[in-house]
């Protein structure tokens, strides 16, 4: 599991903001376009492509895409 | 994996009981915004909310009363009823004591409460379905009923828009039916905080600090005697378990995926649903949804869907089915059960 590849699958849960605004160390709570639906998108997307359940307290604790991306490495 | 196959029983009748009041979430969303986001997402256009006079067992009395009537059964035959809420009419006694009372059921009749919620109509169903499967009790009747409505603040965004009110009854028989039917349980205490009302039981009695409204977020504002609903692990929790037991159950009694009628799954919200069904690569015509009319009615959404979308086919002819529910507990179930036009009355309104 590499880290370009969960930035990927993270930004393509998201239709209108820039790809170039996904990197790891994104805040991505301070996207314009992060909502409740882009939060369940994103756990749909974690249990598709990585078969991890990430719950709730996952996403409000984590802080940066990589915290999110070590979380669901460290569940798989 | 809790698996049980039990045989020698068949639904008989189904019936479901609404409230009149037709509540619109495009209404209530109003003071929050954005309206078709919500639509879209969740699906959900209206719901029924029970007036202050109406408990959950009255919603359920309704629907056994028109049940009985249509099946011909004499209340002197009903053996047990058991009876599942989240919401009954007093702390105690159990509410299906009072219900084998109003529906002038005979002193014999066992009786029996079970606290769940979405996943209660299957739990229930394996419970009156063991109960029965002897022929030492010989009919019985499943109730739900939940005034979900009632425990939820109308100014929280992520509870009130999603849930109805409603009650419904299943009448089981002890018929030598071979069929009989097949159930996958399970239970997940660890996620017991992702949907809780958090005062007002034993652990933390009602206090005055029960009752202050706190802000938990945008749109969010609720005091502890509320419904508190963790949409993201739910959701999480839905997308992943859903799938999982109904392909357990396919699995341990190598049913013909194929060949089952119709999936009916608890009405959550349409994106996890969708998500449920998409994982499970079932075909659109196979699923059933009553969201859009009723939302989420907990224990009740199951027997409410088959009633409100297929009661034609219910009362023609052969079907097989599929029944799946999850949610508080956390707590899920699947069930494969066969019906052969068996009473489905109206939709009642009280």
């Amino acid at each position: 599991m590499e880290v370009k590849d969960f930035i990927e699958n993270f930004a393509s849960q998201f239709d209108e903001t820039a790809a170039d605004l996904f990197e790891a160390k994104t805040i991505f709570k301070e996207l314009d376009e992060w909502s409740s639906l882009t939060a369940l998108s994103i756990i749909a997307m974690v249990d598709e492509e990585y078969d991890v359940r990430i719950k709730g307290d996952d996403i409000r604790s984590s802080l940066t895409i990589e915290d999110l991306y070590n979380l669901v490495k460290k569940n798989k | 994996m809790a698996f049980l196959d039990i045989k020698n029983i068949s639904i008989k009748g189904v019936a479901a009981c609404v409230p009149k009041v037709v509540e619109y979430n495009k209404d209530i969303y109003a003071k929050w915004g954005d309206y078709g986001q919500f639509f879209s997402t969740t699906g959900i256009e209206q719901k029924r909310r029970a007036s202050e006079d109406i408990c959950s067992s009255d919603l359920s009395i309704a629907a056994a009363e028109k049940l009985i009537a249509e099946l011909h059964w004499n209340k002197s035959e009903i053996d047990a009823i058991v009876f599942v809420t989240q919401t009954p009419d007093y702390i105690l006694p159990a509410t299906s004591t009072i219900i084998q009372e109003k529906l002038g059921l005979g002193e014999h009749c066992y009786t029996l409460d079970i606290s769940l919620g979405c996943s209660g109509w299957v739990y229930g169903l394996s419970v009156i379905a063991a109960l029965l499967q002897n022929g030492t009790m010989r009919k019985g009747l499943l109730l739900t009923g939940d005034t979900i409505l009632k425990i939820c603040s109308i100014d929280d965004k992520s509870t009130y828009p999603l849930f109805g009110d409603a009650g419904t009854v299943t009448a089981i028989e002890y018929d030598g039916d071979e069929t009989g039917m097949k159930f996958c349980l399970g239970s997940d205490g660890s996620g017991y905080k992702s949907i809780i009302i958090r005062d007002g039981g034993y652990r933390t009695p009602m206090s005055e600090n029960s009752l202050i409204q706190e802000i938990q977020g945008d749109g969010i504002v609720r005091n502890r005697l509320c419904l508190e609903l963790d949409g993201m692990s739910v959701f999480s929790f839905g997308i992943s378990q859903a799938p999982k037991v109904v392909s357990q159950l396919v699995e341990q009694f190598s049913l013909d995926k194929e060949s089952i009628d119709y999936y009916t799954f608890h009405q959550a919200n349409l994106f996890m649903n969708e998500k449920i069904r998409k994982k499970l690569k079932l075909h659109s015509d196979k699923v059933l949804y009553s969201l859009k009319d009723f939302g989420n009615t907990s224990c009740s959404s199951i027997p409410l869907t088959l009633v409100t979308q297929i009661s034609c086919g219910l009362k023609s002819k052969l079907l097989k089915h599929v029944g799946c529910g999850f949610g508080v507990g956390l707590s899920w179930g699947a069930v494969y059960f066969e019906t052969d036009s068996i009473v489905c009355p109206d939709l009642i309104e009280i």
